[in-house]
């Protein structure tokens, strides 16, 4: 089954959104019961991973394997909660499982591992491989002359201070990988702090333009704006492509919004209720549950 | 017999252990169009070279950059191709460990690692480029098969059988042309070691000592077990080509029957196949061993023939060593 076509209606922008919301709300339910694991970046981009999985991507959850499926590259394996609720509330496996997250025989481990979770394109957690992996498929592809299928990557700040990183971007930039779609979360933070005040990233743009890619910029809150510019990037020619997603750390519980000391700690049990009440009702736009 | 009959005379044949390489990298490319290369910038120095000529869009030039190297092949391999990476063994596996733990074994992909230009022998370039650790860096990981051929056929032989397996694995290659060993009918399988050559000594009855060596410095194991005969010790020679995993019946064979060993590798004592052989005896058949390589130490420039001799991997060093195994056995 293909994702439902594109339409960027209200509606449809809405309906996404709500499910962004539930996704949020099962990676503060999951981090709670798991005791640890990293808040920030999956609350971060929980609206980029629904566009993915439920707008965007060739993909069906009944044949996880379907070789013509788009792939996607999880290069920042820390933010693993939000793929493993967007993979559940996508219908790959039952939400109930998300409490098994960094629990013994579970297959969610704490870093995403194919031995165990076999439906995952990869397994990740050591910053800096992940867009060369996907530059790899993408290069498959390119080799094979097959065109309909896209490989997603989806990175961190952080990890662009890794060299391997910048050795993929060299060579997908080489091949012309048009058929690669990286999108960074660019959230300005890091587990000691600000990227800025870590290691300056900017002129960000610029960097990934120098190497030859098109590079897109987002608001990573922003559905449409999301779908319109991945959109976009799949119709380039010629270069692999960038989208630097800005988002906000710790997006939807404005008590961990934009702070560093969220990137890598879980909520204990009055924080996940402060966040869960926060998220159920928009932040207090709403007054009651039941969306 | 398996050995060629050339290798004890003053002017054995020889041939680089990386040329059979890419001869057996352009005949897996045949047999199999999944079969794809990568390289680091040393397409010629690997012999690389061979595929890229007949294979050209399934080349792949990565520049200087070794974990790119490996990560890039993970995908590929993700995607249902059978990546060969080559590179020197210093910084393939050298430099990308993790990236080969991480985006290659712990995915399980079959991913083939060539490292070229292994052990002290590469001379004159000097110790930043003679992997000696390489054996023990790729033996410690999960998945991985770690296969260091003896000669060029051997290498050959090994590059084809790998393209075959859907498992990661690496493969140690030396510079320097080596001699010919092996013949071209010499079964070769992943896993299985040969007992390569038993002197006149071992044949009437003499079961002194077994010498169980890995890579082109066998050739050493086999002056050493030629050398011996004189003295009428008893000795055979069995090449253990694949060291992960180990031909573990074989090892506790020959210890049964010959009560000592000596291990020969032109890689640190510490983790190669020593090391590999010890913790199967030790489990197995405890006997002597006594462990032939480089204690401790990184190389230097030299010529190959007065770095083996300067390391102690040369027959003379073998020799004494099979003495002191047979010793220890009283």
């Amino acid at each position: 089954m293909l994702p439902p076509f594109l339409h960027s209606t209200d509606e449809h922008i809405r309906s996404l959104e709500l499910i962004a919301n539930r996704i949020r709300q099962s990676i503060i339910e999951m981090l709670l019961e798991a005791g640890s694991g990293h808040t920030a970046g999956p609350l971060g981009m929980a609206d980029i991973f629904t566009a993915l999985y439920f707008s965007l991507l060739r993909h069906d959850a009944k044949r996880p394997t379907w070789d013509d499926r788009d792939r996607v590259v999880l290069s920042n394996g820390h933010i693993c909660p939000v793929l493993y609720a967007t993979l559940a509330h996508a219908g790959y496996f039952p939400v109930k499982e998300l409490l098994t997250l960094r629990k013994f025989g579970s297959r969610l481990q704490g870093h995403p591992h194919r031995e165990f979770l076999p439906i995952l394109e990869n397994s990740s957690g050591p910053l800096g491989s992940g867009l060369s992996q996907a530059t790899g498929m993408a290069l498959a592809d390119k080799i094979d002359g097959i065109t309909h299928r896209y490989v997603y990557c989806l990175m961190s700040d952080g990890e662009l201070q890794e060299g391997n990183t910048w050795e993929g971007a060299m060579l997908a930039g080489k091949e012309r990988l048009h058929n690669l779609v990286a999108i960074i979360d660019r959230n300005n933070i890091q587990i000691d702090g600000f990227t800025e005040d870590i290691m300056p990233l900017e002129p960000l743009r610029a960097k990934w333009e120098a190497w030859n890619w098109n590079v897109l910029e987002v608001d990573g809150h922003d559905m449409e704006d999301i779908i319109t510019k991945v959109n976009q990037a799949k119709s380039s020619y010629g270069k692999p492509n960038m989208i630097i997603a800005h988002t906000i750390p710790g997006k939807g519980v404005p008590e961990f919004e934009r702070k560093f000391e969220w990137h890598g700690k879980p909520p204990n049990k009055e924080e996940a209720a402060l966040a869960l009440e926060s998220l159920r009702s928009f932040a207090g736009q709403i007054q009651h549950e039941g969306q | 017999m398996m050995l060629n009959k050339n290798i004890f005379s003053k002017t054995p044949d020889v041939s680089p252990i990386r040329k059979g390489f890419g001869e057996g990298l352009a005949l897996a490319g045949k047999e199999d169009t999944r079969v794809v290369g990568l390289c680091a910038d040393l397409t010629e120095s690997t012999h690389m070279s061979l595929f890229k000529e007949q294979f050209p869009k399934r080349f792949i030039e990565v520049g200087v950059a070794e974990q790119n190297l490996a990560t890039v092949a993970s995908g590929l391999a993700a995607m249902g191709k059978i990546p060969f990476i080559t590179s020197y063994a210093m910084f393939s596996p050298g430099r990308n460990w993790e990236q080969i733990r991480t985006t290659i074994a712990y995915n399980d992909r079959p991913v083939k690692i060539a490292g070229s230009h292994a052990g002290i022998s590469v001379g004159p370039d000097g110790g930043t480029h003679q992997a000696i650790e390489d054996i023990a860096l790729m033996r410690v990981m999960p998945n991985m098969t770690v296969v260091s051929p003896c000669d060029a056929i051997e290498a050959r032989k090994a590059t084809l059988a790998l393209a075959k397996t859907d498992k990661p694995a690496y493969i140690r290659l030396s510079r320097e042309k080596t001699p010919i060993i092996t013949l071209e009918d010499t079964p070769f399988e992943i896993g299985k070691g040969s007992v390569i050559y038993e002197n006149d000594a071992s044949k009437k009855g003499h079961k002194d000592v077994a010498i169980i060596a890995t890579g082109p410095i066998l050739f050493q194991a086999l002056k050493a077990a030629y050398s011996l005969d004189q003295d009428r010790v008893g000795v055979v020679v069995v090449n253990i080509h694949t060291i992960k995993p180990i031909d573990q019946k074989l090892v506790v064979k020959v210890a049964q029957e010959y009560k000592s060993v000596v291990t020969v590798e032109e890689h640190q004592v510490s983790g190669g196949l020593g090391s590999a052989v010890c913790e199967v005896l030790a489990e197995h058949e405890p006997v002597p061993v006594e462990l032939v390589g480089i204690r401790d130490l990184f190389g230097q420039s030299g010529t190959p023939d007065e770095l083996i001799k300067h390391y102690g991997l040369d027959a003379e060093s073998i020799i004494e060593a099979g003495r002191r195994a047979i010793h220890r056995k009283k």
